[in-house]
C-alpha cells in the first residue's frame, strides 16, 4: 500500500467532512474508554500488571537475540521451521514460496498487520495466489479496496449501508432483492459466505500477538474464531510476525494478555486466546500439516538501543487510539497508511521515512492521554517530540513556520527587547480588539480566526503593569 | 517573631503576561493573602515550550536557562498554567538530560515549582478561599495540568468553597481542547472540530460559566463559544478564588469601558 | 536465508551494542525460561476456595453469553443436553468427540441424542466436547488439541456443548499451563471466553461471526465423587 501520510492534512479535511465516518467516530470515542474504564476498575492489580508487562518486554528487548535463537530451536524441534526475512519483499517471497510449493489456490488470512504492511495480498494476486481475509472488518475492506482504518476494528468507519451494498456488489449469486438491513444479517450473510472459502482454503495465514519463546508457540486473539478456522483446517499455518512478538514464558504472556483486552476493547478477555505450537502431530486428525513463523525485521533491529526502542513493547491493543482526541476527529485513513493514531505517528516515520510521514507526529496536541491508556506504558508523546527534533535538524518543516519560530525565539532570550515588542503589541492589540473585547478575524491567524474569534488582549502586558505598580509603590 | 513568609517567585507565563494580566494579579492576591511574598522576576519570558514541542531543543535550553537563571533563591516557583508549569517541573529535565550541571539546576528548580491550585491546596494547605461568585460553573481540565501534575480535585475543592457558586461536571472534562500550542497553529481544521465539540459539551451542561487553569485552553475555548453566539462566561479559575472578577470582563467578552 | 538470519541478529547485537552474549548470561536466561516463574496473579480468583472458584467461573462465562447448568453426577448429563436442545428448537443430532472423558456418560439414557463420534463436519450444528480446564478468573474454556480432541469441533458447529467437571475449573490461566506442563506441548490449545462474536459493524455486538454462536456448559459438581 502506497503511503498516504504526507497528504495528511487533505485527508483530514476529507474526513472531518464525511458524515459516516464522523457518525461512527462519534460512537467509538465514548464507547471504548467507558468499557476500558468498567474492565479495569474490576481489576484492583491492573496498574501493578501494566508495570509487570512493561518489565518483561523490556527484558526480552534487551535480550531479543537469545529469545529469537530459543524460539526458533523450540519451533524446529516441534517440526515447524522459522524464516528470517529482513525486508518486506523477502517475506512475500518467502510467504509465496510455501503457498506456490503447496499447490496452493486460496489462502485464508486472520487479521495481520504486518500483512499489510508488506502489501501481502496484492503480491499473492499478482502471482495466481486468492487471499481472503476473514475477519469480519478485514473482510469488509478487502472487498471494498479500502485499507484498515484502526488496528483492532478495521471497518470501524464504516455505517451498515456501505456493508451492505459492498455485500450486494460481491456476493452476487445471492438473492439480489434480499433484505440486508440489519447487522445481523449482515454478520450471517459473512459467516455463510467465508465459511466455505475456509473449508476450500490450502494454506492459512495468520499473524501472531505473541511469540512464545519457552515452547516456540505463537499466540493469536481474536472474537471471531476465524483465526483458529484459517489456521486448522489447512495444509499449512503461516504466522507472520515482526521480530519484537517475542515474550519469554506461558506465564509471562499470561500477565501480558490480562492487560490486552480490557485495554483493546474492554472485555475480559478475547473469545478466543489460541496458542498454536508446530505443525499436527502425528496421531492428531486435525490440523495444519506445516507450521512456518516468516519474521519480519523490516526496521525493528534498528529502534534498539535509540530514543524509539520503547516503541517496541507496543502489542497492537489500540488503546492509544480509541483515546486520541485527534484520531476521533478524522479516523484511522487520514494517517494514510497502516498504522494510524499515536502508536502510527510513532512506527510510520520509522517504517516509511519521516519525510513521507512527518505530519504524523506534528498532528499531535500532546495532551498525553494515549500514554495514560497504554497497557505498556510506551511514552508516545515524547518520541512523537523526537521525531519533531530530527525533522527540525533536517528543516523539514514549512519555512514560514521555521522563521516563526527563530523570531520568536530570538524575542524570547532577550528580555528587555521581549518587554518592549509585548508592550507594544498589546497595547495596539487592545487598542483594535476594542470595546468588542475579540477579534473576527486576523491577519496571520486565519487559521484561528476561520472558525473561532481571537479574544483581545486586555491592553498592558502584566510585566509592564507590575513594574509600573512597584515604581509606584502600589500593592499588587 | 513573625514566622518568615514563604518566599514564592511568579512565573507569570507568556499568555498571561499578553492576553489577561488580570490573572497575574489574581495569583499575586491568592498567594499574598495565603501568606507568601510574592516576586516577579523581570528576566522571564516564556518557558520555552514552543521551541521545545517544534524539536529546536538548542533554542529551548537558551530559554530554559533564562528561567532557571531568575527563579535562582525563591522557596517556591507558582505558576498559573499547567502546561508551563509542566514544562518547568518535568520537561526542562529532559532537555537537560545530557547535561549534569544543567540538569542539577533544573532538578533544583523542579522541585520547587508549583501550578497555582495546586500549590495553594497541595503544599499551603489551603482549604478554603474568603471569594464570592453567583453563577453555574463548569471546570475543564487541561491536559498537562491534569496529566503531568496531577491537578484535578484541587481546584474542584478550593471552588467549592466560593460562595453563591455551583459546579457541574462537564463530561468531557478531561478532553483535549485542541488548543495544543504550536498544534492549533498547524492544525487549525483539526483544532476548530476539537474545540467545537467542546463548546458543545460546555453548552450542555447549562453553565453559564467555564474555568479552566490554562490561557492557552482558555482563549481557545472563549473564542469558539463567543463566535458561536453563547453566553457562556469565561475565566480563569484564579479570578474566580481571587474574587476579582469584577476586575475585567470574561474572557473574548464585550469592553464597554475600553477606549 | 541463513544470511538473513545473521544480518538479523547481527543487527539486534549492534544496536544493543554488544556481541552475542556471554555463557554465564545466557545461562541465567536458560534458568529463567526453565523456572517459568508466576507473575502477580490476580487475587480474584486464586484467593477463593475450589467451591468458590467453580461459582466465579460460572458467573464470569455467563457474563460473556456463555449459558451453564450444573448437573449433580454425570449421569444426569444426557438430560441436560437433551433439555438444552429441545427448548432451544435445536437439532438432537451432535457430533462428539472421541474423548475417553466424555465415554462414562451414559449417553443411552437419551436415545433421542443422534450421537455420532468424531471430528467435525461442516454439516454439523450441535458438538459436545470435553475440556482440559475451566479458568475461573474469566469463565473461560480451556482445550487442548489431540487424537481425541480435535481442534475443529470447537469452531465448525453452530452450537458448543462442553462438559467439564468441577475439578477441572481453576484459578487462574498459571494453574492451567502448571497442569498441562506434566504433557507434551499439544497441537493448539484454544482458551475460549463465550460464543464468537464481532463488533465490526456499527460497532454493534453479534454472535456467531465465524466460530458457534452458541456455547453451553455443563458442569459435573464431582468435588465429593472422584
Amino acid at each position: 500500500m502506497q503511503p498516504t501520510s504526507h497528504a495528511f492534512k487533505e485527508n483530514a479535511r476529507e474526513a472531518l467532512g464525511n458524515a459516516n465516518l464522523q457518525k461512527a467516530l462519534t460512537l467509538m470515542r465514548t464507547g471504548f474508554p467507558e468499557r476500558r474504564t468498567a474492565a479495569i476498575a474490576r481489576l484492583p492489580e491492573f496498574e501493578a500488571l501494566r508495570e509487570e508487562a512493561k518489565a518483561i518486554k523490556n527484558h526480552v528487548l534487551e535480550h531479543l537475540d537469545f529469545y529469537l535463537e530459543t524460539f526458533e530451536q523450540q519451533v524446529t524441534a516441534r517440526g515447524g521451521q522459522v524464516h528470517w526475512c529482513r525486508t518486506p519483499q523477502e517475506a512475500r517471497e518467502t510467504v509465496l514460496a510455501i503457498c506456490r510449493r503447496l499447490d496452493a489456490k486460496t489462502v485464508t488470512k486472520g487479521k495481520t498487520m504486518i500483512a499489510e504492511e508488506i502489501a501481502l495480498n496484492d503480491y499473492l494476486e499478482e502471482n495466481g495466489v486468492t487471499p481472503v481475509e476473514t475477519d469480519l472488518g478485514e473482510y469488509i475492506i478487502q472487498i471494498r479496496k479500502e485499507y484498515p482504518s484502526h488496528v483492532i476494528a478495521p471497518a470501524i468507519h464504516l455505517v451498515k449501508e456501505q456493508v451492505a451494498a459492498s455485500f450486494r456488489a460481491t456476493h452476487t449469486d445471492l438473492d439480489p432483492d434480499r433484505v440486508l438491513d440489519e447487522a445481523p444479517t449482515l454478520v450471517a450473510e459473512a459467516r455463510a459466505v467465508l465459511r466455505q472459502k475456509f473449508l476450500a482454503a490450502d494454506v492459512g495465514i495468520t499473524g501472531a500477538n505473541f511469540c512464545i519463546a519457552e515452547t516456540g508457540s505463537t499466540i493469536i486473539v481474536t472474537n471471531e474464531g476465524n483465526g483458529d478456522l484459517t489456521q486448522t483446517l489447512t495444509k499449512a499455518h503461516i504466522v507472520l510476525a515482526s521480530l519484537e512478538k517475542l515474550v519469554p514464558t506461558l506465564e509471562d504472556v499470561s500477565t501480558i494478555l490480562r492487560v490486552l483486552a480490557r485495554s483493546a476493547t474492554g472485555q475480559e478477555f478475547s473469545t478466543y486466546t489460541t496458542v498454536s505450537t508446530g505443525p499436527r502431530r502425528p496421531e492428531d486428525t486435525d490440523g495444519p500439516g506445516e507450521f512456518h513463523v516468516v519474521f519480519l525485521d523490516n526496521g525493528r533491529s534498528a529502534m534498539l538501543g535509540t530514543e524509539f526502542q520503547d516503541m517496541l513493547r507496543c502489542i497492537r491493543c489500540g488503546a492509544c487510539m480509541n483515546h486520541c482526541p485527534v484520531y476521533a476527529t478524522v479516523g484511522g485513513h487520514a494517517y494514510g497508511w497502516v498504522y494510524p493514531g499515536p502508536m502510527g505517528a510513532v512506527l510510520t516515520p520509522t517504517l516509511v521515512g519521516i519525510g513521507e510521514a512527518g505530519h504524523l507526529p506534528n498532528a499531535s496536541t500532546f495532551c498525553g492521554r494515549c500514554e495514560s491508556v497504554c497497557p505498556m506504558k510506551i511514552p508516545l508523546p515524547k518520541m512523537m517530540r523526537h521525531w519533531r527534533e530530527r525533522e527540525f535538524e533536517k528543516q523539514l518543516s514549512p519555512a514560514a513556520y521555521r522563521y516563526g519560530l527563530k523570531l520568536w525565539a530570538f524575542f524570547a532570550s532577550r528580555p528587555p527587547l521581549y518587554r518592549a515588542a509585548t508592550a507594544l503589541m498589546t497595547r495596539l492589540l487592545g487598542w483594535v480588539g476594542g470595546p468588542r473585547g475579540r477579534f473576527r478575524s486576523l491577519p496571520l491567524a486565519q487559521g484561528w480566526t476561520q472558525g473561532r474569534d481571537m479574544p483581545a488582549p486586555e491592553g498592558r502586558s502584566f510585566m509592564s503593569l507590575w513594574a509600573e505598580r512597584r515604581k509606584n509603590g502600589e500593592a499588587a | 517573631m513573625p514566622p518568615v513568609p514563604i518566599r514564592v517567585g511568579l512565573f507569570v507565563t507568556c499568555l498571561v503576561d499578553l492576553f489577561r494580566p488580570s490573572v497575574g494579579f489574581a495569583a499575586v492576591k491568592l498567594l499574598e493573602d495565603a501568606g507568601c511574598s510574592v516576586e516577579v522576576p523581570a528576566t522571564q519570558t516564556c518557558c520555552g515550550q514552543p521551541a521545545y514541542n517544534s524539536g529546536d531543543k538548542a533554542d529551548a535550553k537558551t530559554i530554559a536557562r533564562q528561567v532557571i537563571d531568575a527563579f535562582e533563591g525563591f522557596d517556591y516557583v507558582v505558576v498559573p498554567s499547567g502546561s508551563c508549569g509542566g514544562m518547568i517541573k518535568h520537561h526542562y529535565l529532559e532537555l537537560f538530560a545530557d547535561e549534569p550541571a544543567s540538569y542539577q539546576r533544573a532538578q533544583h528548580l523542579a522541585k520547587r515549582t508549583y501550578e497555582l491550585v495546586s500549590f495553594l491546596a497541595d503544599v499551603l494547605k489551603l482549604e478554603r478561599v474568603d471569594a464570592r461568585y453567583d453563577g453555574v460553573a463548569t471546570y475543564h481540565d487541561s491536559c498537562s495540568g491534569l496529566r503531568e501534575l496531577g491537578v484535578k480535585q484541587q481546584p474542584r475543592k478550593l471552588l467549592a468553597s466560593v460562595a453563591g457558586l455551583s459546579l457541574t461536571e462537564l463530561p468531557s472534562a478531561e478532553i483535549c481542547c485542541g488548543f495544543g500550542g504550536t498544534f492549533c497553529i498547524k492544525y487549525p481544521a483539526i483544532s476548530d472540530r476539537m474545540v467545537a465539540d467542546k463548546a458543545a459539551d460546555i453548552v450542555a451542561t447549562g453553565a453559564d460559566t467555564l474555568l479552566a487553569g490554562d490561557m492557552g485552553c482558555l482563549l481557545n475555548m472563549a473564542g469558539k463559544l463567543t463566535r458561536l453566539g453563547k453566553d457562556v462566561r469565561v475565566r480563569h479559575v484564579a479570578e474566580v478564588l481571587a474574587g476579582m472578577t469584577g476586575e475585567m470582563p470574561p474572557i473574548g467578552a464585550r469592553r464597554p469601558e475600553h477606549p | 536465508m541463513s544470511e538473513a538470519r545473521d544480518q538479523i541478529l547481527g543487527s539486534i547485537r549492534r544496536s544493543l551494542k554488544r556481541g552475542p552474549l556471554e555463557e554465564t548470561r545466557r545461562t541465567g536466561l536458560e534458568q529463567r525460561l526453565t523456572a517459568h516463574r508466576r507473575n502477580l496473579v490476580p487475587a480474584r480468583a486464586a484467593a477463593l476456595p475450589q467451591a468458590e472458584q467453580i461459582d466465579l467461573f460460572l458467573k464470569m462465562a455467563e457474563e460473556v453469553q456463555t449459558t451453564a447448568i450444573r448437573v449433580a453426577r454425570a449421569a444426569d448429563v444426557p438430560a441436560a443436553v437433551a433439555d438444552y436442545l429441545s427448548q432451544r428448537n435445536l437439532p438432537s443430532r451432535l457430533v462428539m468427540t472421541p474423548d475417553p472423558q466424555l465415554d462414562d456418560i451414559p449417553w443411552g439414557d437419551r436415545p433421542m441424542l443422534e450421537i455420532r463420534r468424531g471430528r467435525a463436519e461442516d454439516r454439523d450444528q450441535v458438538g459436545v466436547t470435553a475440556c482440559f480446564a475451566g479458568i475461573a478468573e474469566t469463565g473461560t474454556l480451556m482445550l487442548i488439541s489431540g487424537p481425541e480432541s480435535p481442534t475443529r469441533n470447537n469452531f465448525l458447529p453452530d452450537t458448543h456443548i462442553v462438559v467439564i467437571r468441577g475439578q477441572q475449573v481453576v484459578a487462574s490461566y498459571e494453574e492451567g499451563w502448571t497442569r498441562l506442563r506434566g504433557k507434551a506441548m499439544p497441537r493448539t490449545v484454544n482458551f475460549i471466553t463465550g460464543p464468537s462474536r464481532t463488533g465490526d459493524i456499527e460497532q454493534r455486538l453479534e454472535l456467531g461471526a465465524h466460530g458457534p454462536r452458541r456455547l453451553h456448559i455443563v458442569l459435573i459438581d464431582d468435588e465429593a465423587a472422584s
